[in-house]
């Protein structure tokens, strides 16, 4: 009884989470020139989706942006992660740990508006950076780094520390030990964070918003100012294909992530059980 | 030598980065908020001039805040509507995340991927998903209509009640990883032990599984409440006339105003505003951490 019950509740949730999604993939391929009203299959609002120049340009520039930022976040999130997991007394942790988490929560318009300030103040001073590609992706990456941050710090939390130690006392370099001891062991934590960091730069609305300039509309800009407007197919086309890419992505990586977490575990206990033959 | 090196430059960067991109900002609009502008250049707020030094601080935008009813009204609103977001999360969420934790242990992680699966996809298009649902000619009003429940369209879109819906379908996930993470934690022995000692069902949820889960139940709150307060997309694009929103104002000050100074002040009011959560969720996060640590 009391299983049915938490069974039916956890389908109600599912339904909830799902049907929007399902909704817009369905009628993406509604043939009526009422949104929501169906009419019949067509594929034609792919077609013109691609023919759309304002939508292909900004995918390719999001695209882009979102590339960069991934890299930018990854490199970021492993060093701050590193140094909340690995050093535990330093000056001003506690303001470091505050900062770390702080992006995630702090409301977007006014990260956007203060980051936007701060680089304006520093265009009067040096006549640099004019906004663009390179102010989007300032902002993406110290969003993305946050996110990186908490996926990496997670996985550096539940490591097994004695396997560095003991590279340290066969000699390794801490350089060393780091690329050929944890780099492999944080791997996959790493590839979670840059594709997770990927996907919140293809997103994002206010931040770019406030960071873009002239010439640097990204896909999500180009949608929300459709989307204030009214419903339209050729957003719904655009949100399937992305759907579907994403969800194909996330599906696959996290079987491969698995996988690759098992063989890893399979490869220590066999080294682990021949370094004990070669003892004994 | 070489080591002390090395731990400076990982703590540096981040560190770094950090202070010049997310901490000095909040101070550059604290300075502009109370900046004298005419409309181009801001007027620094500390002059030496003939040897007098000057404080020139123009707090008539906070008291233009405080005079004008848009302001308080759409804070208050802010607050309320992300308040409610926040407790519908944890009403729904929280059977969710006490089921997920009771489920067999093989399903978890497929449970769990099918919850983060939306939070993967485009934040934008699942808000902008909902206006197809409920336009007056939407999905939802069809299939009303349809069935005969009503003669009418409703009007859905536009209302408190799609904005609700709006904010709790986009912030659900974090209300259930924190509930989650403390539920599946749960100690099943004490459930055990007070069911043995003769405790009834919803005796041993309240007196047990909700005290000890309360670490997560702060935090999964917090992670709703916050980022709502200051919410801007989905207020754009399925609020209405009767939920102004501070994210929408800051936004309107900036954007249509151009008035950067104002949208300083309502940025500093938000961040003030916002303080006493912070702070009170980066507590909530270092109990569950140190929690986890002992386990």
């Amino acid at each position: 009884m009391r299983s049915r019950l938490g069974m039916g509740w956890m389908a109600v949730i599912y339904l909830f989470l799902y049907l929007p999604i399902f909704s817009l993939v369905v009628f993406s391929f509604n043939d009526s020139k009422m949104v929501t009203v169906w009419g019949g299959f067509t594929t034609k609002w792919y077609v013109e989706m691609l023919k759309d120049r304002e939508v292909m340009e900004g995918l390719w520039l999001s695209l882009k942006i979102a590339f960069l930022t991934a890299c930018a976040s990854v490199v970021l999130g492993t060093l701050a992660a590193f140094t909340m997991v690995r050093y535990r007394r330093f000056k001003g942790r506690a303001l470091f740990s505050s900062m770390i988490t702080a992006p995630l929560v702090m409301p977007e318009v006014i990260i956007g508006l203060s980051l936007l300030l701060l680089l304006v103040s520093i265009q009067r001073v040096f006549d640099f950076p004019t906004r663009g590609i390179l102010t989007i992706w300032l902002g993406h990456a110290l969003l993305g780094m946050a996110y990186a941050t908490v996926v990496i710090q997670s996985r550096l939390l539940e490591l097994d520390k004695s396997l560095e130690e003991a590279a340290m006392d066969l000699g390794c370099r801490p350089w060393q030990v780091f690329h050929l001891v944890t780099l492999p062991m944080i791997g996959q934590s790493l590839l979670s964070a840059w594709l997770l960091t990927f996907t919140v730069s293809l997103d994002d609305v206010v931040l770019t918003a406030f960071l873009n300039g002239p010439g640097s509309t990204t896909l999500p800009l180009v949608i929300f100012s459709r989307a204030k407007l009214g419903l339209s197919p050729t957003v719904n086309a655009v949100a399937a294909i992305m759907i579907f890419v994403v969800a194909i992505a996330v599906i696959f990586g996290s079987i491969w992530l698995a996988k690759q977490e098992k063989r890893r575990a399979l490869e220590q206990a066999l080294a682990y059980r021949q370094g004990m033959q070669e003892i004994s | 030598m070489l080591k002390d090196w090395g731990k400076r430059v990982v703590i540096g960067i981040p560190f770094g980065w950090l202070l010049l991109f997310f901490a000095v900002p909040f101070l550059i609009i604290l300075k502009i908020s109370v900046s004298e502008s005419d409309g181009v250049k801001f007027a620094d707020i500390v002059t030496y001039q003939e040897g007098v030094l000057a404080l020139k601080l123009k707090f008539s935008n906070y008291l233009f805040l405080l005079s004008d009813d848009l302001y308080l009204k759409a804070y208050w609103s802010s607050i309320k509507y992300a308040a409610i977001t926040a407790g519908v999360c944890l009403l729904i969420g929280y059977p969710f995340a006490y089921f997920m934790a009771r489920s067999p242990v093989s399903w978890r992680a497929a449970l769990m991927m099918m919850v983060m699966l939306p939070f993967w996809t485009s934040f934008l298009l699942r808000v902008y998903a909902w206006k197809g649902l409920l336009d007056n000619n939407g999905i939802f009003n069809q299939l009303f209509l349809a069935i005969g429940i009503i003669d009418a369209p409703i009007k859905m879109m536009n209302t408190p009640f799609s904005l609700v819906l709006g904010m709790v379908y986009v912030y659900l996930p974090f209300m259930i990883l924190p509930l989650y993470a403390t539920l599946s934690k749960l100690d099943v022995r004490l459930l055990e032990a007070a069911a043995d000692l003769g405790a009834r069902p919803m005796t041993t949820f309240w007196k047990i599984t909700v005290p000890l889960s309360k670490s997560g139940i702060i935090a999964g709150f917090l992670l709703v409440f916050i980022p709502c307060v200051g919410e801007f997309v989905t207020p754009a694009l399925l609020g209405g006339p009767e939920t102004p929103m501070i994210g929408r104002v800051l936004w309107d000050e900036f954007f249509s105003n151009n008035d950067w100074p104002m949208a300083s002040a309502v940025a500093v009011v938000v961040i003030l505003l916002l303080l006493i959560p912070l702070g009170l969720l980066n507590r909530a996060q270092a109990d569950a951490a140190g929690r986890g640590s002992d386990a």
